[in-house]
Formats: C-alpha cells, sequence, structure tokens
C-alpha cells in the first residue's frame, strides 16, 4: 500500500510536469497563450503575466515557481471568472463527484448483477439479452443517449427536467436531496449505462469460471440458496476483475462526464472544462486536468483498498 | 493414391480461423452492416448530390414532408440525409487513422516493455499508467486547443490518448512468447534483439492484437464524435458528431437531425465492435467458449 501511495503522489507530480509542458509546447508565446482571449494584445498585461508566471526567468527556475504554487495550492487565476482557479474547481467539484459515483454504482451494481445471472446458463435467452443490450450500450455515443433520453423523459413524457442540477424553489434538506435525485435521474443513467456492459462482460465471464468449482457445488449440495450461492458464495470470487475495470476505467468516466455534463447543463468540472477551453482560459483548464487526475488517483486509491479488503490473500503480507 | 476417409489434416491456422469467423453469425451480421455505411460513404454523396454545407431547403423539415430532403432539414436548412452521407467518410476515416496512431504507440511501447523487462518494463508501464490517470477526453481537449484543431491534430490527439490498452495487451503477449523455443534458438543463433522483437516474436503477437485494434477503431470513432460534438473538431469537416453539436439547441425543434446522426454513429461502432468480438473469437481459441 505505501509503494501504491507513492506511486500515486509521483503520479500527480507528472501531471504537474505536463501542464508545465503542455503550456510551453503550444505554438507561440506563452504569455499570449495564457492572456487568452482577455489579455487581448495589451502590452502591460502581458507584461504582468510574465512576471507573475516567471516567464522572464530561466525555464528550470520558471518550473520551480510554478510547482512551488501549485503545492501551496495556488492554481493560478481564471481570467474569465477573476477568481481563484482552486476555488472554481471546489465549488465544481461536488457535481461532478456525485455524477461519477451515482453512474458508478448504476454501471457496477447492474451490470455485474445482469452478468451473475447471464452466467447461470451461458448459452440460455438471458445471456444472449445481456450481451446485445451490452454490446449495444457499449456501441452508443453517450452524448446523444442522453439527448434522447432528454427527448423521451423530459419532453415527449415530462417526468424528469431538461437540464440543471436544483430546482430554484425548493427548501428543506429532505426535499433538496429528493431534489437533487430527480435532476441526477437522466444524467446518471446517461453515463452509467455507457459503462454498464463492460461490467456485465466482465462478471460474467469471471462468474463462469467460479460456477464450476468445487466450492460451488458444496455449498449446491448443503441446500444453499440459489441467491444465495450466486451473489454470496459465487460473486464474492468473482469481484475481483469487477474491482480491477473500476479502477481502469474512472479516466473514461471522467471523460464521460464531460460530455454528460454538457449535454444536461450539469454545473460539473466537465462543463467548467468546456467553457474554459472555449475561453481559451488556460489558467483554469490546467486546473482541472490537474484536479481530475487527483480524482482519479484518490478512488484508484480507494479501489485497491477495497480490492484488499475482498480478498483475503492481500490483506496480510501479500505481495502485489 | 486412396485416401483414409478418417484422417483430417490439420488446417493452417489462418485458415481455421477464418472459418470461425465466417461462422459467426454476430461477426458476419457485423460485416454487413460495416459494409453497408462503408459503401454509402463513398458513393452515396455523389449518387445523391446534395450540398452537405448549404442551406437547401426551409429550416425544420421533418422528415418525410419533402421529397427533395426526405430525411428533413436541420435548423439553417441543411439537408440531413447529406449530412450523413459525408459525414461517414470523415468520422470512418478519422476514427481508423487515429486507432492506427493509438496501436503503432501502443505496439512499440508494449513490445519494448514486455520483451526487455526489469527497468525497461517498469519505466514503460509506468508511463502508460500515467496516461490512464488522465481523462482522455480533457487531454485530447487541450491539445486540440493549443494547437489549431485541423484533420492531423485530431488524429494525432486522439491516437495519443487510445494507445495504452493496446501498450497492456502487446506487453502481455511478448511477456509469454519472449521465451518460447524459437525464440530462444533465434536467440542462440546469434540473432538481435531488432529481429527478435519485430520479425520473429511480433507475427506471432499479432492475432490477439488485431482483434484489440478493431475495437479500438470503434472507441475512436465514439471519441471523434465526442470532440467534434463539442465543437473542437476540424470546423471544416461535417462529421456525425458535428452535426449532434450543432443542432443541440434545436433538439426540441428538429430532433430528426440529431436522431440520425446519433443512428449512424450507433450502427457503425457496434458493426466494428462485433468484427472485432467474431475477430478475437476466430483467433483467441482459449477464450471460444465465453
Amino acid at each position: 500500500m505505501k509503494q501504491k501511495l507513492f506511486f500515486a503522489v509521483v503520479l500527480v507530480c507528472s501531471v504537474v510536469v505536463l501542464n508545465f509542458f503542455l503550456i510551453r509546447l503550444a505554438p507561440g508565446d506563452p504569455a499570449v497563450t495564457l492572456a487568452g482571449q482577455a489579455g487581448g494584445a495589451d502590452a502591460e498585461t502581458l507584461e504582468e503575466i510574465r512576471r507573475t508566471y516567471g516567464l522572464d526567468q530561466p525555464l528550470a527556475q520558471q518550473f520551480f515557481v510554478y510547482a512551488g504554487k501549485i503545492l501551496t495550492g495556488d492554481l493560478g487565476t481564471s481570467y474569465y471568472f477573476n477568481l481563484p482557479v482552486s476555488d472554481l474547481i471546489l465549488e465544481r467539484l461536488f457535481p461532478t463527484l456525485i455524477l461519477v459515483l451515482s453512474s458508478l454504482v448504476i454501471s457496477v451494481g447492474f451490470g455485474t448483477f445482469f452478468g451473475v445471472l447471464a452466467a447461470r446458463n451461458p448459452r440460455g435467452p438471458f445471456s444472449y439479452v445481456v450481451t446485445v443490450v451490452a454490446l449495444g450500450g457499449y456501441s452508443v455515443p453517450a452524448f446523444w443517449l442522453g439527448q434522447m433520453l432528454i427527448l423521451a423523459f423530459a419532453w415527449y413524457v415530462p417526468i424528469f427536467p431538461v437540464d440543471g442540477m436544483a430546482s430554484l424553489r425548493v427548501s428543506g434538506v429532505l426535499d433538496r436531496i429528493v431534489d437533487l435525485a430527480w435532476h441526477l435521474a437522466l444524467p446518471a443513467l446517461t453515463l452509467g449505462v455507457s459503462f454498464m456492459a463492460q461490467y456485465s462482460r466482465v462478471s460474467r465471464a469471471a462468474m463462469l469460471e467460479v460456477l464450476d468449482s468445487d466450492y460451488i457445488r458444496t455449498a449446491r449440495a448443503k441446500g444453499a440458496s440459489e441467491p444465495s450461492v450466486l451473489f454470496v458464495h459465487g460473486l464474492r470470487n468473482a469481484i475481483l476483475p469487477v474491482i480491477t475495470l473500476v479502477g481502469l476505467q474512472l479516466g473514461q468516466i471522467l471523460s464521460g462526464a464531460v460530455l454528460v455534463e454538457t449535454v444536461f447543463n450539469w454545473p460539473g468540472l466537465g462543463r467548467l472544462a468546456l467553457d474554459s477551453i472555449l475561453r481559451r482560459d488556460y489558467p483554469t483548464i490546467l486546473g482541472i486536468l490537474l484536479a481530475s487526475a487527483v480524482v482519479v488517483v484518490v478512488i484508484n486509491l480507494a479501489t485497491e483498498a477495497i480490492y484488499r479488503s475482498a480478498d483475503p490473500r492481500l490483506r496480510s503480507g501479500g505481495r502485489h | 493414391m486412396a485416401r483414409d476417409p478418417a484422417f483430417h489434416p490439420p488446417k493452417a491456422p489462418f485458415v481455421e480461423a477464418m472459418a470461425i469467423f465466417l461462422g459467426n453469425r454476430a461477426a458476419m451480421a457485423g460485416l454487413i452492416v460495416l459494409a453497408v455505411v462503408i459503401l454509402a460513404s463513398l458513393i452515396g454523396p455523389s449518387l445523391y448530390g446534395v450540398d452537405p454545407k448549404a442551406t437547401v431547403n426551409a429550416p425544420f423539415l421533418p422528415p418525410m414532408e419533402d421529397a427533395a430532403s426526405p430525411l428533413g432539414t436541420d435548423y439553417i436548412g441543411r439537408d440531413v440525409l447529406a449530412g450523413l452521407l459525408s459525414g461517414g467518410p470523415a468520422t470512418i476515416m478519422i476514427g481508423t487513422a487515429a486507432a492506427l496512431v493509438a496501436v503503432l504507440i501502443g505496439i512499440t511501447l508494449g513490445a519494448l516493455a514486455g520483451y526487455y523487462g526489469g527497468m525497461t518494463d517498469t519505466i514503460l508501464m509506468r508511463f502508460t499508467e500515467f496516461f490512464q490517470v488522465l481523462p482522455a477526453l480533457l487531454f485530447a481537449m487541450v491539445l486540440m486547443t493549443l494547437f489549431t484543431p485541423s484533420l492531423r491534430v485530431t488524429i494525432i490527439g486522439i491516437g495519443l490518448v487510445m494507445w495504452p490498452p493496446t501498450a497492456r495487451l502487446a506487453r502481455a503477449e511478448f511477456m509469454k512468447l519472449r521465451n518460447m523455443d524459437y525464440v530462444r534458438a533465434e536467440r542462440a543463433m546469434g540473432a538481435r534483439d531488432r529481429r527478435i522483437i519485430w520479425r520473429v516474436i511480433l507475427p506471432n503477437a499479432m492475432p490477439p492484437l488485431i482483434a484489440a485494434a478493431a475495437l479500438v477503431v470503434g472507441v475512436s470513432i465514439l471519441f471523434e464524435a465526442g470532440l467534434s460534438f463539442l465543437g473542437l473538431g476540424d470546423p471544416n469537416i461535417r462529421s456525425w458528431g458535428e452535426m449532434i453539436g450543432s443542432n443541440r439547441d434545436y433538439i426540441f425543434d428538429c430532433p430528426w437531425a440529431v436522431f440520425f446522426p446519433g443512428i449512424a454513429i450507433f450502427l457503425t461502432v457496434l458493426g466494428v465492435s462485433l468484427v472485432g468480438d467474431g475477430l478475437n473469437d476466430a483467433m483467441n481459441p482459449r477464450f471460444r467458449e465465453r
């Protein structure tokens, strides 16, 4: 675990290095790039940017100034909002996290459930349906699916809101939570469906192997009920590849969130990223890149911890 | 000389794989879908002859209402069918080229990591992990804005974020094959590493990599669609993603202008995935049972 933590820190530092060089790789004067639309050609503004970002100093020194600022939590200032980037990101972090986590619950929960049921009879009709639906979910563009869901369930049959995260006149803690869930339903479903496919595939394959084993036969022989055989005895042993997949897919899910947030006007990091890119607000976009890498690394460490508690072999002294 | 009827000579692996692939109904269905899409993209635009970028009819025209625009028009009166036909080559070409870039990077890094092992492997795999941690779409979005979006930037940008899974697969194959007897024999005869990697191991590692490459094409097409949906593709190209993106704000007035391009993307990616799955089943016998 210590080693994992060390590599997590190294990974985040690498993103800092990448950010630093990305700005300098782009054609043209980095000060102009950083100033973006807001800076225009104003010589005084450019001079100030050069001073604040230390662009008038040697490259190595520039890097240490930049890295030092990030270490103290200073991600620069957004030229569009004229606010610290770190404040902007913190404000948008919760909506993105709640969207990503709830879609993870949908994709992992339903995907694994269907995969396990399909594994019971791998040549049966249910397994066939699961395979076909999974392939469909895998091939459908998430941003398009979101728009179709809006058309169907917010326009033709208006049971869900078209976009946004909260209604205007809602008070009381409970009402707000219900209101949030109501707004969350379609975006989370959209993002969840496109990743469900891979979980049903992986859990189906893992369960196929597990169901052949002696301990499943033992469980059946001692009279355990079918749900208990599948979801207690079986799934416990087939869940590891699923957890691994969560860790591997996080980056993709965050990418998907950018599209889904755009479709549903969800006020999260992805929406902010797109807006900042269209405004050429580089300090903000690079800050988001760093923040999302941190999110992925942190959730990855969490899945690693879950992985360890799910597999007793890894709990003490086991090398992995 | 009379043949013993009970004697079935073993077929060449390639012939056997072909036979399995051709007998796979799902893969054949995928191949047919793909063939239709590609054929429509190749001859459709000249056959239909309507300019996809020009306003040719009244805006918000529903499908089947005017024979001149069978699939209707979008918010500024551009023909939806013409857009579909001309968006096909762009989408498929960018997806395929980007997948090619990704597969080339992935195979090169994965081969080196798997063959040499040790420190080379550790460094290259950490590098791969780094690219997997970075949310691909965000990274590609940054690349697209730092460099002016053009066809080449789009292809390289997508290729640069799509290679890690291929690298992992190539590494696993090379690790498995590097101690095979025929590789040892080659080494004992004094072959250089370069020859062993590219001429001896790579051809044997190809089957699973080809199947994986087909899936990378599908993902790249989805990725390109996402980028152009956000308005970050080459502005001079009408692609399916761009059609969906530009009509997004008018979805309640002309849903068909969003619906049809999405169906086109869906069918194309479905076809590619079915073919990829079929190739995988045909070339990797150990997975056949699943």
